[in-house]
């Protein structure tokens, strides 16, 4: 149990790193509290399983500090830093018993065979895996192997922190969710640190307490579900949640109004007067859009393209004037035929400035 | 340097000594040679290769043994990648009787098959045609070539297959378009392993051949004359021997990196 | 991975199954013919029944020849099995130093068998041989031509030398195939080098340790060509192995006997294959109870 540190953490996989291109990770600062149940999240290749190994130790980070509890861990090598670490693939050593898998790490740290049994057998009853204790670790299915793994890391009384790297990608979607919840049962009982890296919002969703958003070797955002959602800081964050992601469309910005394509929007006033100067966006969820039939004051005309039917909600295709538009509409609302007025709530507008939210 | 890289290095060095001291017989004279010893020839000569080089009974050796290996390499993937695919994708009556069977007749002596092989190729007038030595040669490595081409076959997911024949590919064009460059690795060390197995065999080469496709290792014995041996175009002959070799393992050094990074051989 | 079942896979296997049959089954059935006749000269035979088979099961200089093949195949697996991972291990795990080494691993082994042989007699003759002068000058008499241990001895050498870079090749290939979390994994265990051998290593290489021993046993057992160039089989019968024997045997017009005796000889490579292939299938599988 540990909180994390992060000290203007830099690392490229590059001898001589020239340019912040050559970086993968880019001048990361950030704590992640003790106990936490963080869900790293961001497309392939953005930086999230270096900054993983840069926790584990597996990396030594080029620049910066890393501490755990205040103590400096930046020089300690994995198996000093009391972290545990599930990997996407199960991790096994196939000749073993699953048994003898658990009691790996305590054994390997000369632990005593009493106390090896006794936290081997409390292990395998938490995450179920009693009945297969003197089975070969190599026959079993890819969830329980992937429980195994989860379980060499707890065995350990002195575990700081346990660090997924995307682990439920090889699991059938029915366990999934089963082995989610187990997680979470574990998060409870243990109180453990958990970094949780995925590409998968729903599963970061349902996971975490706060999520870390990361593009291209830098972290922008780190927020509970719904911040992330209301607010995102960057546009990255607004159009990688939710789904649909939010509408994003090029503007000026003309005294309270954002001036598009399409027409003109009256902006929040507290936004509008910090608004500065640079290349704006304004971003809005399809959920905030409204559709009406009539017009209304600060909306803009534009016609209905299409509607996707997705259950309990549709989404709808707006094109007015060069923009394009989506909407999510729940179930029994009604939708315009044809031409349309779209209305943007003030409230629910948010304006973008270099990518970054004008606060 | 860490004690890792000095053994690996210690070893390549003891490896490469026995044919280091064979170059360094071959550049010198027979009477050279039996008179002092010599670390480095202090008198190095090209005279051994010369004598190689302008005898045609000497160089058509090395000609007749390439044709032959390239012959057995040719015939050994282009049967056993069907044979291989077969074994990886299909469950058939006898399958793995015939492939255990394919795997013992590496296990034959081939001292013992000398005579009986012989008669059999007389049989069909095909003795000192390069196609015998091509076709004897095919006893052993068509076996080898299935077994590691159907490793590396079976690495391959059978979604792939599926898809390109709900694709609407035909069998041969989606072996030969789609399967085939998916296994080029494997295919290059399979090719390997033929071409080294083939170009190493020698009692059944000779046997079967008498002059017109007498193989370079063959040719080696003639250097015991009335004089007593001459070493030093004996090392020659040697060293050229291990020319083609060093040559095909040069080029398709990539491949093998690429063949065994995937853990098949 | 259930595979399909298709009778017509037999068409794709066709060429393969003629083109060895014709190899194979022919030369075989006529060895089984001489095993069973007494060739006294052309067109005299005789049906002499299993007689072949008891004369050379009771062979004294077989069963020598037998327990020297044996005792020689042995410890070619012990040393070129343990020293082939041991090499494999150091090796770079790319680039270009990855490259060379792996072109200079293969370069005995594309040597023409004889060809080894003639290496090892120039390399260890006392007069002009590298290593034969060193060891002499050192003050201690080594001839392979004349003391059966010497001649073992080269032999052996000549057969590690040769052959232990193809278990370089495979046990290599078996490495690379290990995927870095499990590496990184012993590392946050707190896994010892010698853990991580034992537990990730070896068992990853079980597969290609299988065909190496399997290959390497077949072929030092079936081993002819180097130490028949290099020491003819003797000084007096210390290296006749088993080949060379029968190759003597069948050039004394001997066919009878001969061919009982490769029939004998095939047999018993195919047992041993056949228990070395069921061990190594056994070894980390199955579950404690």
């Amino acid at each position: 149990m540990a909180k994390i540190e992060l000290e203007n953490i830099a690392h490229s996989y590059r001898a001589n790193p020239a340019s912040e291109d050559d970086f993968a990770l880019k001048r990361v600062h950030t704590v992640w509290e003790d106990g936490g149940a963080y869900a790293l999240l961001g497309s392939s290749g953005c930086g999230k399983t270096t900054m993983l190994n840069i926790i584990s130790g597996l990396l030594t980070p080029s620049q910066g500090r890393i501490l755990f509890d205040g103590k400096d861990v930046t020089a300690l090598p994995p198996e000093k830093r009391n972290i545990a670490q599930v990997f996407q693939f199960p991790v096994l050593y196939d000749t073993m018993t699953v048994f003898d898998n658990l009691a790996f790490p305590l054994r390997n740290r000369k632990v005593e065979e009493g106390e090896v049994r006794s936290r081997v057998h409390e292990i395998a009853e938490i995450l179920d895996l009693s009945p297969y204790l003197n089975k070969r670790a190599s026959g079993l299915a890819a969830d329980a192997k992937q429980k195994i793994s989860l379980g060499r890391g707890l065995v350990r009384k002195d575990v700081a922190a346990i660090l997924f790297d995307e682990p439920l990608t090889v699991i059938d979607p029915h366990l999934k969710w089963q082995l989610r919840r187990k997680l979470k049962e574990i998060h409870k009982q243990f109180k453990l640190t958990l970094i949780y890296v995925t590409h998968d919002q729903t599963e970061a969703m349902t996971f975490a307490d706060k999520i870390v958003i990361m593009y291209d070797g830098a972290l922008l955002q780190i927020g509970a579900p719904d911040e992330l959602f209301e607010d995102p800081a960057h546009t990255f964050v607004g159009y990688f949640i939710g789904s649909p992601g939010m509408n994003l469309l090029p503007c000026t910005v003309d005294g309270g109004d954002a001036v598009l394509g399409c027409g003109r929007i009256p902006l929040d006033p507290a936004v509008a007067t910090r608004a500065g100067s640079g290349a704006f966006q304004i971003g809005i969820r399809p959920l905030y859009l409204e559709l009406s039939d009539s017009e209304k004051p600060g909306a803009v005309a534009g016609r209905v393209a299409s509607v996707e039917n997705e259950g309990s909600n549709r989404i709808v295709t707006v094109l007015a004037g060069d923009c394009r538009l989506k909407a999510r509409v729940p179930e029994g609302r009604h939708i315009p035929a044809d031409s349309c007025w779209v209305v943007f709530p003030p409230q629910r507008t948010k304006l973008f400035r270099d990518q970054y939210l004008v606060k | 340097m860490s004690k890792r890289h000095f053994i690996l290095i210690f070893y390549l060095v003891l490896l490469l000594l026995p044919i280091y001291w064979m170059l360094n017989m071959s550049l010198r004279t027979n009477a050279d040679i039996m008179r002092t010893f010599e670390l480095f020839p202090s008198s190095m000569t090209l005279e051994n290769y010369a004598k190689i080089f302008a005898d045609p009974s000497w160089y058509s050796g090395y000609i007749n043994t390439m044709i032959y290996v390239s012959i057995n390499t040719v015939i050994s993937l282009v049967t056993a990648l069907p044979a291989a695919y077969a074994f990886s994708r299909f469950r058939f009556i006898g399958d793995k009787h015939v492939f255990f069977w394919l795997l013992t007749n590496r296990m034959a002596p081939p001292a013992v098959f000398l005579l009986p092989f012989f008669q059999l190729y007389s049989t069909f007038n095909l003795i000192d045609t390069h196609i015998a030595v091509a076709l004897a040669h095919c006893l052993f490595n068509v076996p080898l070539a299935v077994w590691i081409l159907e490793g590396f076959m079976s690495g391959v997911p059978r979604e792939i297959d599926e898809t390109a024949f709900i694709d609407g590919y035909s069998f041969p064009r989606f072996f030969l378009a789609v399967f085939i460059p998916l296994i080029r690795a494997g295919i290059g060390v399979t090719a390997f392993f033929c071409f080294m197995f083939s170009w190493v065999e020698l009692l059944l080469a000779r046997t079967l051949t008498t002059t017109v496709a007498k193989p370079i290792a063959a040719t080696m014995t003639r250097t015991v004359s009335a004089s007593g041996l001459d070493w030093g175009l004996l090392a020659a002959a040697g060293i050229l021997t291990i020319v083609p070799g060093a040559l095909v393992i040069w080029f398709v050094r990539n491949h093998l990196a690429k063949g065994f990074a995937l853990g098949r051989v | 991975m259930d595979k399909w079942e298709n009778n017509r896979a037999w068409f794709l296997i066709l060429p393969v199954f003629i083109i060895v049959a014709f190899s194979a089954i022919v030369p075989l059935m006529t060895v089984v013919n001489y095993s069973v006749q007494d060739i006294l000269g052309p067109g005299q035979r005789v049906f002499v029944g299993a007689e072949w088979f008891r004369e050379m099961l009771s062979n004294s200089r077989l069963h020598d020849a037998l327990i020297k093949q044996l005792i020689f195949s042995g410890l070619v697996l012990l040393i070129e099995i343990p020293l082939g991972i041991a090499i494999a291990l150091t090796m770079p795990a790319k680039g270009w130093t990855a490259s060379a080494c792996l072109v200079l691993l293969a370069l005995p082994l594309l040597i023409p068998w004889n060809v080894i042989g003639t290496i090892w007699i120039i390399f260890t003759r006392p007069d002009i041989g590298l290593m034969g002068a060193f060891i002499n000058k050192a003050g201690i008499p080594f001839d392979h031509t004349a003391h059966p241990l010497d001649a073992w001895i080269t032999v052996m050498l000549m057969e590690v030398w040769h052959w232990t870079p193809l278990v370089v090749l495979l046990a290599y290939a078996g490495l690379r195939s290990i995927p870095d979390a499990y590496y990184q994994a012993a590392k946050i265990d707190g896994a010892s080098r010698w853990a991580v051998f034992r537990f990730i290593q070896l068992p990853k290489m079980r597969g290609v340790l299988t065909i190496a021993v399997l290959l390497r046993f077949m072929d030092s057992f079936l081993i002819y060509a180097e130490p028949f160039v290099l020491t003819g089989g003797g000084p007096g019968n210390a290296t006749t192995f088993l080949s060379i024997y029968l190759v003597k045997l069948s050039t004394a017009m001997d066919l009878g006997p001969a061919a009982a005796f490769s029939i004998i000889y095939f047999l018993i490579v195919l047992l041993f294959c056949w228990l070395f292939y069921q061990a190594l299938q056994a070894v980390g599988t199955g579950d404690k109870s």
